[in-house]
């Protein structure tokens, strides 16, 4: 099993709690199973089926319901991910500027494939469509926020280095 | 805060804060601006601000503002960066590395010269 | 008229920011540090004493100012209202520039400013970046002129008039009749007027509605929204207010896609802001009308963009389009009557509402009044995202704005609208850019993507990617746009392959054109226009890929082979430390060999190799 699920057994307790506080602050606000699910997916790194249950039970909807929802929506995953998600935009901008070479020297970087995780739980790999910086194309994000524009192929080992610890 | 509640009070806000963002009577000698939408930071706005506030302090420079704006619209030049000195013209530069961004620092705002071969744009936008 | 006439009236409009310039000459004289050290004091005195001798000293109004920036050419000086600009002024050329330039009109050409990069001489001193000139600001005039976390410096440039004046002095009919004049048609794709849609939700009867704002910009290769809601997100949250007054909502939710995490920070910041003024929330301005916004995020699903599967997710459910009729306005969120605008729509209603609608009018063309943002990206020199009259020919937004093809590449082809769109060749450059006319090509005006191509693009290819992305976003509910399309997908892949056959093109042709016919929501009435657009214009393309197995732009892998010249080649070995499967051999200062059974046609080796020797081979 991946390190990612390791530490998340071990702030169990403490994950759920933090997930029933957000449920209880929104069960009055209509339609507020997709926000749940971004904060679980937040908190959890990925919605395994325990915790679609949990959700499922707090709301008191079924569970079916809600993993309809988990498997309408591409953000949300129910495999674990890398505690740093290397997403690949593959857009039109990005396809048209040369990312798929980016997104290959990537695997062949960290010899996995798309959607899978390291051996050492540090990195997963994601495609996505467009994240909104047509204009930097190729895009790289890693994480939430680290954006990187313009990657060239060669320059994917010395944008993962930042992250290799 | 008081509540805004009419056309006076409106103009009061306004008239106050657009001699800030004209750089008019303000106590600072001026503004830089580092333009920080999703694209100037994925061009690496982020180390841009931090090379300018840091060279700013390393030279005791404590009368300028340094605030974030969205973008300007042109991409290709990222990440851009606005020197606004009262009671001039604002100066846009494009392609502001963390480097460069020093030289800015050293050169416009320490000894009052525009940096030419950065410049993108003369005025507002 | 074009255009590029009517942007010039637009500029004479009551805009915002009105500049003075003077009726007369005026000269301004540079008295910035620099300037003053290389002698600036003493050009003025002596172009006072020459204006007196020629009795203009009360003609002419003479100016010092701060630092115009370009010291390195000072002392310097620009003459209003032609705004010509001359440098490296000593005292004794003043005579010249008196006596020639402003009596008899002629340019003093060896004083003439020149642009040290381009060293070309500039005549105006507005004279700015090309990218700039073409513009007219309306959704985007905000965006890079203030900081987007500070309420003050939206209200001073004009922030929450707008709001201010339709609470205080309009009706919600006059308000909508303002729109209605203006000719507002909706930025998300379809152009359906918005003073229409506003009045159609204000007739429905009920005490419950709500205003949506459309930001989940799913377009691949359009960021127009994203960049207004982090640059200005308090245009749209007055504007949304307005459109609560107006249609009769106290509520209103903003769906934004969750890969915008910027702009949801920004949005959130501004309505806590809005509302510590009273600006937003309950009883705004003391007028008895309030208004409150909450911020659902998408979850990454672009059919959700389409505005009744919107309104389903906005309920926390799976994204599936309804049935229209009932439209939103009849039944939207919680099957109350509901308006949706998309970003760009709301940035462009405050300043209508302030400077009135026929100013709007004046810009734009007969049908599509105002501008129209558009993102660039692609095979374009300058990137980015510009707004312009809508109109102005798609030349000159390649060449003016967008500054070209870069690396001495030809245009191709340009993407508008999106997986949803079309293409638009070469041909058609002269093309102007608005609703109707891109219809009549097959194409549309979309949300303001707009992705360059250039000779090293196959059309087959695009439209495959664009095929990929419609059967991964297809929402399975209706069997043609999720069977139709994947079986097109496969045609297209065999095509691609080397295994085409005569005839795919026209089951291509048939296919694509029952789907757009039986499918039941936008997304799948639109999937097939990438590739019938190609079809149409680039037919030759894909008959060679059928036909002779080549592809055109040596792009589709199974077509092509990487290839050294081995006269070119020095063995410098650089291509073979790069290839990451060991495909190339040879030994130093020998020349090198690609083994085409390894090689899986990355590229990396072409883009290293400074010889020039290795190029890419089609058919194989
Ligand atoms: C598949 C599909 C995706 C769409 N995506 C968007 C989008 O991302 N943003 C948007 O504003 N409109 C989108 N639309 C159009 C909306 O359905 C709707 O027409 C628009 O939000 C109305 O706003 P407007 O009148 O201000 O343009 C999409 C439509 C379809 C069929
Ligand atoms: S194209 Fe890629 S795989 Fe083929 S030889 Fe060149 S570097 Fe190696
Ligand atoms: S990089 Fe070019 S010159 Fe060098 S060995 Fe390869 S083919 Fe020859
Ligand atoms: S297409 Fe990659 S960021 Fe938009
Ligand atoms: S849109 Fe921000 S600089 Fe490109
Ligand atoms: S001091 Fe005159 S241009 Fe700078």
């Amino acid at each position: 099993m991946s390190l990612e699920q390791c530490t998340v057994c071990a702030r169990h307790e403490t994950l759920y709690q933090e997930l029933d506080a957000f449920i209880e602050k929104n069960r009055h606000r209509p339609g507020a199973l997709i926000e749940v699910l971004h904060k679980a997916q937040s908190l959890f790194g990925f919605l395994p089926a325990e915790v679609q249950a949990f959700i499922a039970k707090q709301l008191g909807i079924p569970e079916s319901t809600v993993f309809g929802v988990v498997t309408f929506y591409h953000y949300f995953t129910m495999k674990p991910r890398g505690q740093n998600q290397v997403k690949v935009c593959l857009g039109t901008a990005c396809y048209v500027k040369g990312a798929d070479r980016v997104l290959e020297r990537l695997k062949e970087e960290l010899k996995v494939g798309i959607e899978e995780v390291t051996q050492d739980g540090r990195f997963s790999i994601h495609e996505v469509r467009c994240l909104g910086a047509c204009s930097m194309a190729p895009v790289v994000l890693i994480g939430e926020k680290d954006f990187f524009g313009r990657v060239t192929p060669d320059e994917v080992p010395k944008i993962l280095k930042k992250y290799r610890g | 805060m008081a509540k805004v509640k009419s056309l006076e009070e409106l103009m009061k806000i306004k008239e106050k804060s657009l001699k800030d963002l004209q750089m008019r009577d303000t106590e600072k000698k001026g503004k830089i601006v580092v333009a920080m939408g999703t694209c100037g930071i994925a061009a690496g706005a982020k180390d841009t601000l931090q090379a300018i506030v840091r060279e700013l302090a390393d030279n005791k420079v404590d009368d300028m503002s340094v605030v974030q704006s969205g973008c300007m619209g042109l991409c290709e030049v990222e990440p851009t960066v606005e020197v606004h000195m009262e009671g001039q013209a604002p100066i846009i530069y494009g392609h502001v590395t963390p480097e460069q961004a020093r030289r800015i620092v050293q050169q416009h705002i320490l000894s009052g010269k525009v940096v030419s071969d950065l410049m993108v744009k003369k005025g507002e936008i | 008229m074009s255009a590029t006439d009517k942007t010039s009236i637009a500029s004479e409009a009551p805009a915002p920011r009105v500049e003075a310039r003077a009726a007369t000459n005026t000269i301004l004289l540079c008295a910035g540090g620099a300037c003053i050290s290389s002698g600036e004091e003493s050009c003025l005195q002596a172009l006072r004493a020459t204006l007196e001798k020629y009795a203009l000293q009360d003609v002419v109004k003479v100016v010092e100012t701060g630092c115009m920036g370009m010291c390195d050419a000072g002392p310097l000086m620009i003459l209003y209202p032609e705004g010509v600009f001359y440098q490296k002024l000593k005292p004794s050329d003043m005579e010249q520039i008196v006596s020639e330039h402003l009596l008899k009109g002629r340019i003093v050409e060896s004083k003439l400013f020149v642009d040290p990069s381009t060293k070309v001489k500039i005549t105006s001193a507005y004279d700015d970046h090309p990218f700039f000139t073409k513009q007219v600001k309306i959704a985007t005039r905000n965006m890079g002129v203030i900081d987007p976390m500070s309420i003050e410096e939206y209200i001073a440039r004009d922030g929450y008039f707008a709001l201010r004046k339709v609470l205080q002095e309009m009706t919600p009919e006059q308000v909508i009749d303002t729109l209605k004049k203006s000719g507002l048609r909706g930025r998300g794709g379809a152009g359906f007027p918005t003073g229409l849609k506003w009045e159609l939700t204000r007739k429905v009867p009920g005490k419950e509605k709500f205003v949506l704002c459309n930001a989940d910009e799913g377009d691949p290769g359009a960021f127009m929204d994203r960049s207004i809601l982090e640059g200005d997100p308090h245009s749209v949250l007055e504007a949304m207010a307005i459109a609560g007054y107006a249609v009769g909502a106290q509520k209103g939710y903003v769906y934004i896609r969750a890969e915008y995490p910027l702009a949801i920070e920004r949005l959130t910041e501004g309505i806590k802001q809005a509302k510590e003024y009273g600006l937003f929330g309950e009883n705004i301005m003391g007028s008895g009308f309030s208004f409150d916004l909450e911020i659902r995020m998408g979850a990454g699903a672009f059919v959700c963009g389409e505005e009744t599967a919107l309104i389903e997710s906005v309920e926390g459910k799976r994204g599936q389009p309804r049935v229209k009729p009932p439209f939103p306005a009849q039944k939207g969120v919680w099957n109350k009557p509901t308006l949706n605008n998309n970003v760009e729509t709301y940035a462009n209603i405050p300043p209508i509402i302030l400077n009135g609608p026929e100013w709007f009018t004046r810009i734009g063309t007969e049908k599509s009044k105002g501008t129209k943002v558009f993102c660039l990206a692609g095979k374009i020199k300058n990137t980015g995202l510009v707004e312009v009259p809508i109109g102005i020919t798609l030349r000159e937004v390649v060449y003016d704005i967008g500054g070209g093809i870069p690396n001495n590449k030809s245009f191709k082809a340009v993407q508008t609208g999106g997986p949803s769109g079309g293409c638009i060749p070469a041909e058609h450059l002269d093309m102007p850019i608005d609703y109707e006319t891109l219809k009549t090509i097959g194409t549309m005006m979309g949300s303001g993507g707009m992705v360059f191509m250039d000779e090293d693009t196959c059309m087959v290819d695009v439209a495959k990617f664009f095929l990929q992305f419609s059967v991964d976003e297809s929402c399975g509910k209706c069997t043609p746009c999720r069977e139709g399309n994947r079986v097109m997908y496969e045609i297209l892949e065999r095509i691609t392959n080397g295994e085409g056959e005569e005839g795919d093109i026209e089951r291509l042709e048939t296919l694509g054109q029952s789907i757009i016919d039986s499918s039941l929501c936008g997304l799948g009435q639109t999937s097939p226009q990438p590739v019938l657009s190609t079809i149409r214009f680039f037919r030759d393309e894909y008959e060679a890929h059928i036909r002779e197995k080549r592809c055109p732009a040596k792009v589709c892998r199974s077509l092509i082979r990487y290839h050294i010249d081995e006269s070119k080649c020095v063995g410098c070995t650089a291509c073979a430390r790069v290839c990451p499967v060991a495909a190339i051999s040879g030994s130093l200062r020998k020349p090198h060999r690609i083994d085409p059974e390894i090689c899986t046609r990355c590229g990396s080796c072409i883009e290293v190799c400074r010889f020039g020797a290795i190029s890419k081979i089609t058919p194989i």
